[in-house]
């Protein structure tokens, strides 16, 4: 019983950190149309800023300025590159993606090495939590789940409560509408894109320490993060959610049961397992659990 | 024209010849230079290049000055045979790799082929790091060497320490699924229950290599099982987030690794391995008083990364040695030279065991420490990487220890 519900908070810690790095893809993509293969190396930078800023002035000031940071790069990046690409069609779109990966995975090769850095917990958040039948449940991941759940509910806040939220959705509908009521759909644009990637910083800086801050972060996490935003729903946040915790509890389920499956201990698969929904899911419901769009 | 161009031809050879440089003699580095595994490679590259150094600096190897050429195979089987063929037509004649046995696999094959086609063009592999135990068994080459102790050797001297020690009760296996991982994984077993009956394997897991981010659900399991001891080949990633889980979770297992040391994993485990992480290595830094401590205090400083190899100072030296008695650099009098040769390392002898060329060696069972200045024990003097943290010395097993019978029916050319 004690080991179910360790499993449990498992899995909706790592479904939740899944999530963070998910929902900047989901909101750029619903918001843009731009399938932005580079957000899991803004997930990377977002743990280097934090490592570096983290040796220069703390872990509380990393945060917030990591994140900001990468959210400034990402607008950068929009605004003198991506936008050029735009006029092109989504194909030129992707392929700048792609290659903006490769660039940042080798730019961080130069500036931090080839090696994994000493990011570390900070020492108010090490240490356990709370503790199930000898088992001690991590501070940190607490902290994860917090964090999380508070960027859900304040993009939730954002896109539908606020003025700039509805700017926003409206611009993705009817930009030409929004631009003669006097909005600069562009400018829209460039902020929705450094949000996204802000949020993928973020999940960075928290996931970085939780795990292992080196170049091959990014090609690690970057597959899951298309597999939660496919079978979600491309573009729905809410279906990102669910998918992340999703697939948090069945790849943490298939490691703990032993079952056998003609000769292989489902165990042996469970980290494939995620992949092999998201082909079903496209089987069956290609728009995926909650999206609007086809594809 | 064309009698002008010999001239000048023969003149630069005569030049050449007079300054006393002969053709240098080249050894191929074939390993990942590029890519996600490219400090470990870069890393074994300085290694031979500061003993080429120091080869040179006694004045070579039958008079020929000894270079290392590195060639970049991104740990893939296919990149690799395709850069031997470059090695081929570069006409270098010796080659070394030790990253990944999937590698190390496809090398011994292509150099076996190579040198039945082409006698007289032989080439010569030396193994220094890849220990799937096939190598040296029922795949054994004449043209292969392996100077790294094999997983079964390393296996053997693991659990011979083990059954010493009665504190071990429930050992958990986690491995990655794939040649490698599986040996381990396979030796642990057989060799548990024959020295040590009485202890429990209360875990046996394989997951995909590389492929698991949160390792948090594997230490509920370990947890749940009661394992006082984990037994694990992990290496790179798969073993700093492994032991960073263990750590969160509270798991006060003793974790026998055979990679604790390599080159970025305490770096990225810090604090999380002190005092319960192991490895088995034929050599550490601590490894003390050491007639090359000196030496490879100068090697960090000049090559600004840890002296991790002592197998690539033996291997180097040992090659030179042979060559100096063929009185030859050529692959095939070097190679029946290295048969059974016995040489003396900063460790003990060693020997190059002629039935199957496995280096017989003696291994040290370590655990993470703090470092002496930083607090820790004395022993533990100088650190790794410049974590803070270093490898204090269990035990040493000597080469008797682990040495293993082997299946080798070696054809000789």
């Amino acid at each position: 019983m004690d080991f179910l519900l360790v499993q449990v908070l498992n899995s909706i810690s790592y479904g939740l950190l899944l999530f963070m790095l998910a929902s900047g893809l989901t909101i750029v993509f619903s918001l843009m149309g731009v399938l932005n293969f580079a957000h899991a190396s803004f997930y990377m930078l977002g743990a280097y800023f934090a490592y570096q800023i983290s040796r220069w002035i703390g872990f509380w000031p990393a945060l917030v300025l990591a994140p900001l940071a990468v959210g400034a790069l990402g607008m950068a990046v929009e605004r003198f590159a991506l936008r050029r690409a735009h006029k092109y069609g989504h194909v030129a779109e992707l392929l700048f993606t792609f290659g903006l990966a490769y660039l940042i995975e080798e730019a961080t090769h130069l500036v931090w090495g080839r090696s994994a850095v000493p990011y570390r917990v900070p020492p108010d958040l090490d240490g356990p939590l709370f503790s199930i039948m000898g088992t001690q449940y991590p501070m940190y991941r607490g902290f994860m789940m917090l964090i999380a759940v508070a960027m859900l509910v304040s993009i939730g806040l954002v896109l539908k409560k606020t003025r700039i939220g509805l700017v926003i959705q409206a611009a993705l509908t009817h930009p030409e509408t929004v631009e003669a009521l006097g909005h600069d759909v562009p400018r829209v644009f460039m902020l929705v894109f450094g949000g996204g990637v802000a949020l993928a910083g973020l999940a960075g800086v928290i996931g970085g320490n939780a795990f292992v801050t080196d170049p091959g972060m990014a090609a690690a996490l970057g597959p899951i993060v298309f597999v939660i935003v496919v079978v979600g729903g491309m573009g729905s946040l809410g279906g990102a959610f669910i998918a992340s915790l999703m697939i948090g509890f069945i790849q943490t389920f298939a490691v703990s049961l032993d079952w056998g499956l003609f000769g292989y201990n489902i165990s042996q698969v469970a980290p494939v397992l995620p992949y092999l929904v998201m082909v079903l899911m496209l089987i069956v419901r290609p728009k995926g659990l909650m999206g609007t769009r086809e594809g | 024209m064309e009698i002008r161009i010999k001239h000048a031809a023969l003149a630069a050879a005569l030049l050449f010849g007079a300054s006393g440089a002969q053709a240098q003699l080249k050894i191929a580095y074939i390993d990942p230079l590029s890519g996600a595994f490219a400090n470990v490679g870069e890393a074994g590259l300085k290694h031979f290049q500061a003993m080429a150094e120091e080869i040179n600096a006694a004045g070579g190897v039958n008079g020929q000055k000894l270079e290392i050429v590195g060639y970049d195979n991104k740990v893939s089987p296919q990149e690799a045979l395709n850069q031997l063929k470059r090695v081929i037509d570069d006409g270098i004649r010796f080659i070394t790799q030790g990253n990944s046995s999937a590698v190390a696999g496809a090398l011994i094959e292509a150099v076996n082929r190579h040198n039945e086609r082409n006698p007289g063009k032989e080439v010569l592999y030396l193994n220094y790091a890849a220990v799937d135990p096939a190598f040296t068994n029922d795949k054994c080459s004449f043209w292969h060497f392996r100077f790294d102790a094999n997983s079964d050797m390393k296996m053997e001297a693991l659990t011979t320490w083990m059954a010493g020690n009665q504190k071990i009760k429930k050992v958990y296996l986690i491995n990655q699924d794939y040649s490698f991982g599986q040996a381990v994984r396979k030796a642990a077993r057989e060799m548990l229950s024959k020295k040590r009956p009485d202890i429990q394997i209360v875990g046996d897991d394989l997951h995909p290599l590389g492929k698991v981010s949160d390792f948090s659900p594997y230490v509920a399991k370990m947890k749940q099982a009661g394992a006082d001891t984990v037994i694990t080949g992990n290496w790179g990633q798969d073993m700093s987030l492994l032991i960073k889980a263990a750590k969160d979770a509270g798991l006060t297992a003793d974790f026998y690794t055979y990679y604790a040391g390599g080159l970025g994993a305490l770096p990225a485990m810090g604090e999380s391995a002190l005092g319960h992480v192991k490895q088995i290595t034929e050599w550490h830094e601590n490894v003390l008083p050491s007639s090359i401590e000196k030496w490879s205090q100068d090697f960090e400083k000049k090559y600004k990364t840890d002296f991790y190899y002592l197998r690539i100072r033996t291997a180097v030296q040992m090659f030179a040695e042979a060559a100096k008695r063929a009185k030859s650099n050529d692959p095939k009098a070097v190679g029946y030279a290295l048969e059974g040769l016995r040489f003396e390392t900063p460790t003990g002898e060693v020997e190059m065991r002629k039935q199957d060329h496995q280096l017989i060696q003696p291994l040290y069972l370590s655990t993470v420490q703090r470092m002496a200045a930083k607090g820790g024990p004395k022993e533990v003097k100088y650190d790794v990487e410049d974590t803070g943290f270093g490898f204090k010395t269990d035990a040493k097993l000597e080469a008797s220890t682990s040495a293993q019978p082997t299946s080798c029916k070696m054809t000789r050319p």
